[in-house]
């Protein structure tokens, strides 16, 4: 399926905020399971300084920064992405074997051994363990457990934007048992990890449908996220969405890959503002090909 | 061993000196001689009689003290500074054992610095298997970003230190190495200071290897990486870390800047430091944070404490750093494990110097010695940086848990979390005297060596720092919280020549120096805090010699003075307000955000200031009492402020200090006409305006009659002679805004100036008759101004 996502992200700041600096993880990432054909990132004001560069994960990541207080920045989205459908076939080692699998892994950027431990927001936790431990089927398959677990968390949680926030912890969320797919994924993260499955979050775009016969809304959508996990060398990577309790298949279209929201954050940044600030977010994911019916 | 201990010729104070058997002695050897290189000095302490001893003793502790050598300890509640615990005997080594030590570390500093490579490189460790790739994986302080990052020196270890202990064989090994961020080399020369202060004779200290070669060697290297007109600088965390005091007086002692995170902004690529002139390139950063807080942006994103975009100009190659950015990683204790066969494999050598055994529980074989062996262990967290003998929430000795945590049976622990943990062999250190009760007993001890990178080669501090346990236990145990800390001498054959940080007698001014706009800051705000407190104190003490007159706090006159102490929250029910002790707190706060720029005098002053001002609020009461307290404070802040004012050099900083004090005097003093010089105020309130203007014999002086309100304003207002006027304290803050950097532009003055000149002017034309109330108000809302216009050009 391809695709035409714009995003606009706004800043306004209640005092003019002095040498703001940011990092921009915004551009849609080419992997095996989607080709980016066309992506530009505009950023109004134009900041006085931009480098567009990759981090450790491969993920694009843009630097701007202002040598003049400003009280308003906007940051602009336009890509055209064609997402590929995930592999259906089950070819990962069975969990009991996942451990003998990695010992064959090293350090380079796509290695499960960084998406294993603990990682900066997302801290091993004995609740989630103890959830995910009594989710799990006999003798799974790695793949059938991250389904499984995905399954499971979907069924306890319950989604509400007002709950958490963008600092909520993983542990926070789940005594909640509230959140939005940013909790929904990091506490499947924090499980899987629990189980020795590599995990990491991903960032990116999930096309919405329209309730039958309304048209599609323009720029209701907000980004989203979602749980790659490692199967084993012959899987691989496959992605699931446990706030949708499906794989992240067609619909999806990713940007940024990491540990966590830490790696990824779309927009990261320090400003020197003494007073306070707000932001909107507005994304349209178009689809050019017609749906396939069903 | 016994046998030479109970030698006959042996002075008193070694009576009862038993080393254990089993463990290495740093006074006696293997036989039970006494090691040469102490016997000169174990002559000279055993001919001083009891009362000598303490009276030197207790002159190195008063030199600590007059120093201010404190630490600063985290232990849950709030921060608390101690006094640093000096064990008076040094540890004495000979050359020869000094000259090993050295060539062992050299190598191992040598073998750091490709590991570091290696990690941040290639990764030809991992691949080829002599390291686990999940033990850089899983570890925290291995920095992803800096990953490809090459620092601009080419290198990524400058300063490294390394603690060392003796073995029963006599040799030395490694417990541990410190790449992230050492501390203690400014410790390392307050220990010097102290012990030569106690063992002052000529001999044998003519013999003891001095330590400022080290540091001028390590400041040489620096300015050379920092590169040509590029300035160097130190960057703390700040007053809060446990080490603050030694980045200041290292930082003096060097003479570099000392810097936080916020003086610092990366612009195009450069770290630039935000000073009173505005934004100035810096060439070089000694890093005393750790290096996760060093960018929010690409690190912790939580840090208060760094530079956003710090790495970003790592990445372009515009600073160096010592050391690079992520260096932590090579402090985790399952290193150690890998390091002797990394050794053999980059430097095709076996280590010189062994380190302790160390064996990684995430291999099976290892795992199970560990598990067979646990009662020669400790067992802890492999990633930890901590020393084999500080205990954690999880550490086992001698298979017990002896931490917090209680995670079930060893055996089960070591298999579900195994690779999480090392265990390292539990080490016997030797014993060196320490002096107790009047005579030496053996004590543990661990040395400190620390390193520098220089163009000729890695060299090493001879000495100075050395921890001593508290008790007899050799398991290193008794090395835990507690110790003490002993300078170590590296004793030389015959006399070694003085040195210090500047050789022979060469005369150099140092660069003017730069003053960050966070410092310029904290100092202005102590000249206010000090003179507010001092305001404070003289209100104080004129209400309470009015109380003690009338006894009565119904009077109209003491009625408008109650409600003008609580309208600087001075609260009139207490004897000594709380309000007075916060005014000091306030000032103290920034005074220690900038004690690397003002004497340990002035600190000392300042503590003493508090302390007797807690003291007195305790137990005086109303009246005369306090009055008297009152008058003891305002001596002691007098010599806090003199000690500033008469003593500091006139830097930038000083200007700054000078203009805080100024400004709260002019407001202070107009708060003060306000409330006493008001038409309608009560009869006597004129006496005390001019009494905590501290005027009283000038008005008697100056004018036949009086007081009346136009004297009053005639003499604090507008007298340009009287040091406490307002128009004195404007004319001050003109004279101080002129010597500051960026003043006007173009013959054109700023419009901080033109503030200034204006208020100036208007204090100069206005009669005594011409001031209303109103123009009071009026006054005092332009001198707000005027601090808003300082703080726009030079403080942020």
């Amino acid at each position: 399926m391809r695709y035409d996502i714009q995003l606009t992200i706004d800043y306004h700041y209640d005092a003019p905020s002095d040498h703001a600096r940011n990092i921009l993880r915004l551009l849609p990432l080419e992997t095996p399971q989607q080709t980016v054909t066309a992506r530009l990132l505009t950023v109004d004001p134009p900041p006085d300084e931009r480098r567009d560069q990759q981090d450790f994960f491969g993920n694009a990541m843009t630097t701007v920064a202002w040598h003049q207080p400003v009280e308003k920045i906007s940051f602009r989205l336009r890509a055209r992405a064609e997402r590929h459908p995930q592999p259906v076939s089950d070819l990962s080692a069975p969990l009991a074997d996942l451990a003998a699998d990695l010992e064959q892994a090293g350090l380079e950027p796509a290695s499960p051994l960084h998406f294993l431990g603990a990682s900066p927001r997302i801290p091993p936790e004995a609740e989630i363990t103890a959830f995910v431990r009594a989710a799990l089927p006999p003798a799974p398959s790695t793949r059938a457990a991250v389904e499984a677990i995905g399954r499971a968390l979907h069924e306890v949680m319950t989604y509400d934007a007002e709950a958490t926030d963008v600092g909520t912890t993983p542990q926070a969320a789940f005594a909640l048992r509230r959140g939005v797919c940013q909790d929904f994924a990091q506490i499947m993260i924090a499980g899987l990890r629990a189980l020795g499955i590599p995990a990491g979050y991903v960032s990116g775009f999930l096309r919405t449908y329209p309730p039958p016969g309304q048209p599609r809304l323009e720029g209701v959508d907000a980004m989203h996220a979602w749980v790659a996990a490692w199967c084993g060398a012959a899987q691989g990577w496959v992605e699931y969405d446990p706030t949708n309790a499906q794989w992240a298949g067609e619909d999806y279209i990713t940007v940024a890959m990491g540990r966590d929201y830490a790696d990824v954050a779309p927009v990261r940044g320090a400003l020197r503002s003494a007073g306070g600030q707000d932001s909107t977010q507005a994304v349209d994911v178009i689809p050019l090909d017609t749906p396939t019916p069903g | 061993m016994n046998i030479a201990t109970a030698a006959p010729d042996l002075p008193e104070i070694l009576r009862g000196y038993v080393p254990q058997p089993g463990v290495a002695d740093e006074l006696f050897d293997a036989q039970g001689v006494m090691r040469p290189v102490w016997a000169p000095f174990i002559a000279q302490l055993a001919g001083l009689s009891a009362e000598d001893v303490a009276a030197r003793f207790a002159r190195g502790e008063q030199y600590l003290r007059d120093a201010g050598v404190y630490f600063r300890l985290y232990s849950g509640g709030p921060a608390q500074e101690r006094e640093w615990p000096l064990s008076h005997v040094p540890v004495l080594l000979s050359d020869a054992d000094w000259q090993g030590i050295c060539d062992g570390l050299a190598q191992r500093a040598e073998l750091l610095e490709q590991v570091m490579a290696d990690l941040y490189g290639p990764g030809r460790l991992v691949a080829e298997g002599h390291l686990p790739a999940e033990l850089v994986a899983q570890n925290p302080s291995w920095l992803r970003p800096l990953v490809g990052v090459v620092p601009r020196s080419g290198h990524w270890l400058h300063h490294l230190a390394f603690e060392i202990g003796r073995s029963p064989d006599g040799s030395f090994f490694v417990l541990g190495d410190r790449a992230q961020a050492p501390s203690g080399s400014g410790f390392a020369l307050e220990n010097r200071m102290a012990t030569m202060r106690i063992f002052s004779d000529p001999f044998p200290r003519a013999n003891v290897r001095r330590l400022a070669g080290f540091f001028r060697g390590f400041r040489q290297a620096m300015e050379d990486q920092a590169g040509p007109g590029r300035r160097m600088a130190i960057l703390t965390p700040g007053p809060n870390n446990d080490t603050y005091y030694e980045h200041t007086y290292i930082a003096r002692y060097l003479g570099m800047t000392l810097l936080e995170g916020e003086d610092l902004i990366v612009r195009d690529g450069e770290a630039m430091v935000r000073t009173v002139r505005g934004l100035e390139p810096l060439g070089l950063l000694w890093r005393r944070i750790d290096s996760e807080f060093a960018d929010p942006l690409e690190l912790n994103e939580g840090s208060q404490i760094g530079t956003p975009g710090l790495i970003e100009a790592l990445r372009q190659g515009n600073l160096g750093l010592v050391n690079a950015l992520g260096s932590g990683v090579i402090e985790a204790r399952a290193m150690m494990a890998f390091l002797p066969r990394i050794s053999e494999v980059l430097l095709g050598a076996p280590l010189k110097l062994p380190n302790i055994a160390t064996w990684w529980c995430g291999q099976p074989l290892e795992r199970a010695y560990v598990e067979q062996n646990a009662a020669g262990m400790m067992i802890g967290a492999a990633l930890d940086p901590a020393l084999p003998f500080a205990i954690g929430a999880e550490t086992v000795l001698g298979g017990q848990f002896r931490g917090s945590a209680s995670p079930g049976p060893l055996p089960e622990w070591l298999a579900r979390e195994g690779s999480r943990l090392v265990g390292q062999e539990a080490v016997t250190l030797s014993t060196t005297p320490a002096w107790s009760e009047g005579r030496l007993v053996p004590r543990p001890m661990t040395i400190r060596v620390f390193a520098a990178r220089t163009p000729e080669g890695w060299t090493f501090m001879p000495g100075g720092y050395a921890r001593i346990g508290k008790s007899d236990d050799t398991t290193a145990l008794a090395m835990q919280a507690g110790g003490s800390v002993a300078d170590v001498w590296v004793v030389a054959p015959r006399a070694v020549a003085p040195d210090s940080l500047v050789p022979g007698s060469s005369f150099e001014r140092s660069p003017p120096g730069i003053l960050p706009s966070r410092a310029a800051d904290n100092l202005y705000w102590l000249g206010r805090y000090i003179e507010r407190t001092e305001g404070a104190i003289r209100l104080l003490r004129a209400w309470h010699l009015r109380l003690a007159e009338t006894g009565d706090r119904d009077e109209p006159r003491l009625q408008l003075m109650s409600a003008h102490m609580a309208a600087r929250g001075l609260n009139p029910d207490l004897p000594i307000p709380e309000g007075l002790a916060l005014l000091i707190g306030a000032a103290r706060i920034s005074a220690a955000r900038v004690r690397d720029r003002f004497s340990p005098d002035g600190w000392g002053a300042l503590n003493d200031l508090a302390r007797t001002a807690d003291k007195l609020a305790a137990k005086v009461s109303d009246g005369d009492d306090a009055a008297l307290a009152m008058s003891i404070l305002l001596r002691k802040i007098s010599g806090f402020s003199g000690l500033v004012h008469e003593n500091m050099y006139h830097f930038a900083g000083w200007r700054f200090l000078s203009l805080g004090r100024a400004q709260e005097r002019a407001d202070g003093t107009l708060m003060s006409l306000q409330a006493f010089a008001d038409p309608a105020a009560p009869p006597g309130t004129l006496d005390v305006a001019i009494e905590i203007g501290d005027s009283t014999m000038t008005h008697q002086r100056r004018y036949r009659f009086g007081p009346s309100r136009e004297t009053v304003l005639d003499l604090l207002l507008l007298d340009a002679q009287n040091p406490r006027s307002v128009l004195y304290q404007i004319a001050q803050m003109r004279h101080h805004v002129g010597k500051l950097p960026q003043a006007g532009s173009g013959g054109r003055l700023s419009p901080l100036e033109r503030a200034l000149l204006l208020l100036d002017t208007d204090l100069r034309v206005f009669g005594p008759s011409d001031v209303t109330p109103a123009q009071l108000d009026d006054l005092r809302a332009r001198l707000a101004e005027v601090f808003d216009l300082l703080a726009l050009s030079f403080l942020r």
